[in-house]
């Protein structure tokens, strides 16, 4: 599975100076289609945290962080801040998925079909693992049920690959299961 | 016509689209309303989408999310791939594979095979009209 957003890790401080020799190292993760993208994110958000500037700071470490366990099933709450034509906004949002880079992923579309946000208005405040008995929203709690049992009603016969597939059919398709 | 075939933890299906096309996997738990988590003997247990996903009547019993080895005596204490070779839909997809992987010699066979036959049906449909005409 390839997600388009990325988690990375930036390390980064303000130059050393004659006042200051040693200056405070700061770290952020964050989401970023790649590393590039990562490390302007990265002196965007420091620049409105602290008094430091990418001309007059150095970027000392960025890592990639990958999915720990990307075969168990995890709840995802996500806490972010997003520009609507109005105002800013702060949101919590609930997903279900394998990899927390899925469940972003699944964020910003959601947030692009539902509410129009482009992925560049949107701030992710924090994310979090959150266990069953925490979370808040009923789309995800109802698939906490460990006798899950419903039919797929609508089949619809696919080519199983795209080379096989034609603009016409003799057939009407039977839909039915 | 209510539903047969369930999306459950434990059902056998058939993949019908993608990398692993053709493989039969057990559904082991369900992300949401279009995925599920699958697992198969020989696979990394993974996401798929149910589009991928065709639902078979074999089902087996097993817990939410076992490890690999709890699954693979599962499969083997319900006699999965027996099940599913015995069935008329299994047996249909190896008639399939045998003759895509047919070469000349052995569709030169099958010819002289089907002529035998049909020498020997038509032979007996000759009895049976001269008996009902006699």
């Amino acid at each position: 599975m390839s997600y388009k957003f990325h988690q990375f890790q930036v390390v980064g401080r303000g130059l050393p100076t004659e006042s200051d020799e040693h200056p405070k190292i700061y770290r952020m993760k964050l989401w970023a289609t790649n590393e590039v993208r990562a490390k302007s994110k990265f002196w965007y958000f420091l620049r409105k945290l602290k008094k430091v500037k990418k001309s007059n700071g150095q970027m000392l470490a960025i890592n990639e962080i990958f999915e720990k366990n990307p075969t168990t099933i995890k709840n995802y709450g996500i806490w972010l801040r997003y520009q609507s034509r109005t105002g800013y906004h702060n949101m919590y949002k609930e997903y279900r998925d394998t990899t927390l880079n899925g469940g972003i992923e699944q964020m910003y579309t959601e947030m692009a079909s539902r509410h129009r946000v482009r992925h560049h208005c949107i701030q992710v405040i924090k994310t979090a693992t959150i266990p069953a008995k925490l979370c808040k929203r009923e789309s995800t709690k109802q698939f906490h049920n460990s006798k899950i049992k419903f039919p797929l009603v609508f089949k619809k016969v696919r080519p199983p690959t795209r080379k096989l597939k034609t603009t016409y059919k003799a057939s009407r398709p039977n839909l039915f299961v | 016509m209510p539903f047969k075939r369930y999306v459950e933890i434990g059902r056998i299906a058939l993949v019908n689209y993608g990398k692993d096309y053709g493989k039969l996997v057990v559904i082991v738990d369900v992300i949401d309303q279009n995925r599920a988590l699958v697992d198969a003997p020989d696979m990394v247990r993974g996401q798929m989408n149910f589009k991928r996903l065709t639902l078979t009547d074999i089902k087996i019993d097993i817990k939410r999310v076992p490890n690999k080895k709890t699954l693979i005596a599962a499969l083997e204490a319900a006699d999965v791939k027996n099940k599913w070779e015995s069935s008329s839909w299994g047996r249909k997809l190896i008639v399939q594979k045998k003759r895509a992987s047919l070469n000349d010699f052995d569709r030169f066979k099958i010819m002289l095979a089907k002529i035998k036959k049909a020498g020997v049906v038509r032979q007996e449909l000759a009895k049976l009209k001269k008996e009902t005409t006699a």
